[in-house]
């Protein structure tokens, strides 16, 4: 019996949801499992670094990585796994456009060590010790990954094959992406697998949102009642669907909570944030400027909104002046 | 939109010329920049303009493509409120803007690098003043020089893909 395709998993800076949906396969695991080898889980499985080493380059078919990168040990290991496998799938929001993790980015590494080993209020630290990347111990030197000035998506470290969108991707997807890797058909490379229409398309309340939607106030989630069946624009709550690549089965809406954007854009848009500016502003019902800023007003936090899983993949990637 | 460095060598030079972008609307301040021109009325010639059908076809990621590309500041021009051949395109750019700003302002871009202004077809001589006052404001608050830094924030990745080819090179050896 020849053997089986080998895959991989892996995961950089990120939550874990990522792993958590993979085992979310339910029994489809068992059909995975059955199909292919895995030679390669730090999360559920005791294979190491070394073995991953000592395997032949390109002798895995598919490695699915998830999570930001941030420290030169996820640089290595994203390296590492590049030259061992045929098929690189970056992995959720995250490995896909910088995800969560990406909106340190509006820090420098200098304001992000200080408020994490020194000002956090549950820090006591009053040497003010930061981690070193290398610290002399008994006689011995311990190291830690260097901490990188910057969130970066997978593919701005290493080529990447295809995406699998979302925080997390559904099972659903992951099981089609399976596979379609198996079948031998592969889809263009670059290809996100995951339908490229905007989330407003599928969404179950598509009906309900008018052709203008003359927004008056924006209202945050937490402090409205929401209607479940109505629009989240038409009731005023930012909804990112318009700027949104749909596949997520809508599970946010169906929760009566609105998009906030994990699936990043369609093909067609280079910067989700932009996009998502460009579609909310021309909807506020409002000419004069005081009125128009006002309005406008109501969206504390932009960058975190609208870039909430895409900053490091924005055409800025970060805060420039940091 | 792919990744197209194209003005690095303005930016990095020592004698150092602000570079704006400026999108005019075909019907209003295009014709009025085409006016300035006929009209042998001199302007500094640090900006680059791009005629479009109208300035709510400015799309914000226009704008943040041309800050990323190297540009220093971006200027909008359109028509005054009321006169908007597409009756409602300018007032969609001016809401844009106003969030535009707040975003460019929270990610370190300062205020006075974008800038929106109502030239009708007539006002030639708004054309020169608008951009000869903007390139001295930008002037004022010196290069942006995205590209430089975007390639200083990947200088980090560079030692680890070295090592990475390093490696490659001994196993295939």
């Amino acid at each position: 019996m020849p053997d089986k395709p080998k895959v991989a998993f892996y995961w950089c800076a990120s939550c874990g949801g990522c792993e958590e949906s993979i085992v979310d396969l339910a029994e489809d695991i068992l059909e995975v499992a059955q199909a292919v080898d895995i030679v390669f889980w730090p999360v559920a499985m005791d294979f190491k670094r070394k073995h991953v080493e000592a395997m032949p380059d390109g002798s895995i078919l598919a490695t699915m990585v998830n999570g930001s990168i941030r420290t030169s040990e996820q640089e290595e290991m994203a390296h590492l796994l590049r030259r061992k496998s045929q098929i690189l799938i970056a992995y959720g929001s995250c490995a896909h456009t910088g995800g969560v993790p990406s909106l340190a980015n509006q820090f420098s590494k200098e304001q992000i060590l200080r408020t994490v080993y020194e000002e956090a209020p549950t820090v006591v630290n009053e040497q003010k010790v930061r981690p070193q990347p290398r610290h002399p111990y008994d006689g011995t030197a311990l190291t830690l990954p260097e901490f990188r000035g910057l969130v970066r998506s997978l593919d701005q470290v290493v080529e990447v094959d295809y995406y699998l969108p979302g925080c997390p991707p559904t099972p659903k997807l992951l099981k089609q992406a399976v596979l379609t890797l198996l079948s031998g058909q592969l889809p263009p490379k670059g290809t996100v697998l995951a339908p490229d229409t905007a989330q407003c398309d599928s969404c179950p309340r598509k009906e309900s949102k008018p052709a203008d939607l003359k927004i008056t106030e924006f209202k945050r989630p937490h402090w409205t009642q929401i209607d479940p069946e109505k629009c989240f624009l038409a009731q005023g709550i930012i909804c990112m669907g318009p700027a949104t690549r749909s596949g997520c089965e809508a599970q946010c809406i169906k929760g009566n909570m609105p998009c906030t954007g994990c699936f990043g854009p369609t093909s067609r848009v280079r910067d989700q944030g932009a996009k998502i500016l460009s579609a909310l502003a021309s909807s506020v019902d409002a000419r004069e400027p005081e009125e128009i800023e006002k309005i406008l007003g109501g969206i504390p936090d932009p960058v975190g909104t609208f870039y909430r899983y895409s900053l490091a993949k924005s055409l800025l990637r970060a805060k420039v002046t940091r | 939109m792919e990744d197209r460095p194209i003005t690095d060598k303005l930016v990095t030079s020592a004698d150092w010329e602000p570079l704006i972008v400026a999108f005019f609307c075909n019907w209003c301040t295009y014709t009025a920049a085409d006016l300035a021109g006929v009209s042998r009325m001199g302007y500094d010639h640090n900006v680059r303009v791009i005629r479009v059908m109208c300035s709510g076809r400015v799309d914000p990621q226009f704008v943040l493509d041309a800050f990323a590309h190297g540009a220093d500041g971006v200027l909008i021009g359109g028509c005054h409120p009321g006169d908007c051949h597409y009756v409602e395109g300018n007032y969609k750019t001016l809401r844009r803007y106003y969030l535009l700003k707040r975003v460019l302002r929270d990610l370190g871009i300062e205020e006075g690098r974008l800038r929106l202004e109502w030239i009708a077809a007539s006002e030639g001589e708004k054309v020169a003043k608008t951009i000869n006052e903007m390139v001295e404001q930008v002037r004022a608050l010196g290069p942006l020089r995205l590209t430089r830094r975007f390639k200083e924030w990947d200088a980090e990745l560079a030692s680890i893909e070295a090592q990475a080819r390093s490696e490659e090179v001994a196993t295939h050896a």
